[in-house]
C-alpha cells in the first residue's frame, strides 16, 4: 500500500486507563458526605438555680420510651406514627379562655382546658431508657420535630405565603444575600417565638 | 461497480474508542466534585437511622464528629461488639468526650470557637445510654448546639427490625 500524506495519529487508547486509574483512586478514597441531620441545642449546666421553675402539669406532654422501642404518651401506650398527631393536638390546643393574659389568637386547636394554656408554655418532656435503640430515639425525635415543622409552616403560610422550612434553609444558606437574610431573620424568628421548641429530656433512667 | 466490491473485502472495523476515555473523564469529575476526602477511618459499624425533619450541616469547618457503634469485625475480637465511641482515631470512654472536644475547638480559629456544632454519627442499633453519656459530657464542656447526623428519608423504616 502506498503510504498517506497525513501524519499518523496518537494512540489514545491507554487514555482510558488512565483515566480508569484515576476515576477507581476517587472513588475507594472518598464519601459521599452524610452532612444533615436534626438540631438540637441540649441544656446548659445551671448551677445557680435553686427551685425549678413551677410548670403546670397540664402545660407538659409526656414521652416515654422503654427498652423495647414502646412509647408510653401522657401515661397512654400509644403508637409511634400518632405521635405527631398527639403532640399537635397538645401544642396547638389553646386551651387559655378568651381575655386572659395566655390567650392564644392563632391556635386552631380544640381549646381544651385540661390540655396547654399556649404554644409557648407548652413543653414536651422526653425521656428513655438507657437501652432504648438509637433509631426508636430518632424516629420519636423526628415526630417532634416533624409537629413543630408542621404547626410552624401552617402560621408561615398564614403571615407570608410560604414554608417555615424553605425560609429557613434560605436563611441558613450560606449563598443567600445579605438583604434577604436580614428580611428572613426577622420572619424567622416571628414564627419561632410563636410556636418555640421547649423541649426537655431527662437524665435516661436505667431502672427496668 | 467496482464501488461495492472494495467495501466486502475488507474485514470488521474496530469499534472506535476514542470517545471512551471522554465518558470516563466525565464519571471521574463527576465523583471529584460530589465526594470529599476521608480524614478519619470510621472503625464502628457506622450505619445512620433515617429521618425526614433534617437540616443540613452548612459549614464543614465547624464541626466536630463523634463516631458511635460497635465496633467493625476486626476490632470486634479486641472490644467485643458492645458499641463504642470513636474519636479521631481510637476507640474512647465517655469521660474523654470532653477533653476531645475542648481539643477539637482550641484546633479551630478564635472566630469560630463559640459555634462550633458536635455532630453525633450515630449507628442505628446503638443504646441511648451510651448517647446519654455523651451528652452528659457535652454539657459539662458548654458545646450545647448537637446534630444528631442521619440520612435522609422514611423515619419509620427505621423502626422495621
Amino acid at each position: 500500500m502506498p503510504r498517506r500524506g497525513a501524519p499518523p495519529e496518537v494512540n489514545a487508547g491507554s487514555m482510558a486507563d488512565i483515566a480508569f486509574l484515576l476515576l477507581i483512586f476517587f472513588l475507594v478514597t472518598t464519601t459521599i458526605e452524610t452532612d444533615a441531620g436534626l438540631d438540637r441545642m441540649l441544656p446548659p449546666i445551671d448551677e445557680n438555680v435553686v427551685d425549678p421553675p413551677i410548670i403546670k402539669q397540664k402545660n407538659i406532654f409526656t414521652v416515654n420510651i422503654n427498652k423495647n422501642g414502646q412509647l408510653l404518651v401522657e401515661d397512654e401506650l400509644a403508637e409511634i406514627k400518632d405521635l405527631k398527631e398527639k403532640a399537635i393536638a397538645f401544642l396547638d390546643n389553646g386551651g387559655a379562655a378568651s381575655g386572659t393574659e395566655d390567650y392564644c389568637n392563632y391556635c386552631k386547636g380544640k381549646r381544651d382546658e385540661a390540655s396547654s394554656d399556649n404554644p409557648t408554655k407548652a413543653i414536651i418532656s422526653l425521656k428513655n431508657d438507657r437501652e432504648t435503640k438509637y433509631n426508636v430515639y430518632i424516629t420519636v425525635q423526628n415526630e417532634i420535630v416533624a409537629a413543630y415543622n408542621e404547626l410552624r409552616n401552617r402560621e408561615a403560610l398564614r403571615l407570608y405565603k410560604r414554608n417555615f422550612t424553605d425560609m429557613e434553609a434560605e436563611y441558613l444558606n450560606p449563598e443567600t444575600s445579605d438583604e434577604a437574610k436580614e428580611v428572613l431573620k426577622d420572619r424567622v424568628k416571628n414564627i419561632q417565638d410563636l410556636f418555640p421548641q421547649k423541649f426537655s429530656e431527662a437524665e435516661t433512667s436505667s431502672g427496668k | 461497480m467496482s464501488k461495492f466490491n472494495k467495501k466486502k473485502d475488507s474485514a470488521v472495523p474496530a469499534v472506535n474508542t476514542a470517545s471512551l476515555p471522554d465518558i470516563v473523564f466525565m464519571l471521574l469529575f463527576f465523583f471529584m466534585t460530589v465526594t470529599v476526602m476521608k480524614d478519619t477511618s470510621v472503625k464502628v459499624q457506622n450505619e445512620l437511622p433515617k429521618a425526614s425533619e433534617i437540616k443540613k450541616l452548612e459549614k464543614k469547618d465547624r464541626i466536630i464528629t463523634i463516631y458511635v457503634g460497635s465496633p467493625t469485625e476486626e476490632y470486634q475480637k479486641v472490644f467485643g461488639t458492645e458499641a463504642k465511641i470513636q474519636l479521631n482515631d481510637k476507640f474512647s470512654n465517655p469521660s474523654e468526650v470532653g477533653p476531645y472536644i475542648l481539643a477539637e475547638r482550641a484546633k479551630k480559629s478564635e472566630d469560630l470557637q463559640n459555634f462550633l456544632t458536635t455532630s453525633l454519627k450515630v449507628d442505628k442499633n446503638a443504646n441511648m445510654g451510651i448517647i446519654s453519656d455523651i451528652k452528659e459530657e457535652l454539657r459539662k464542656v458548654n458545646a450545647l448546639k448537637i446534630n444528631y447526623t442521619t440520612y435522609e428519608g422514611n423515619a419509620f423504616e427505621n423502626l422495621n427490625r
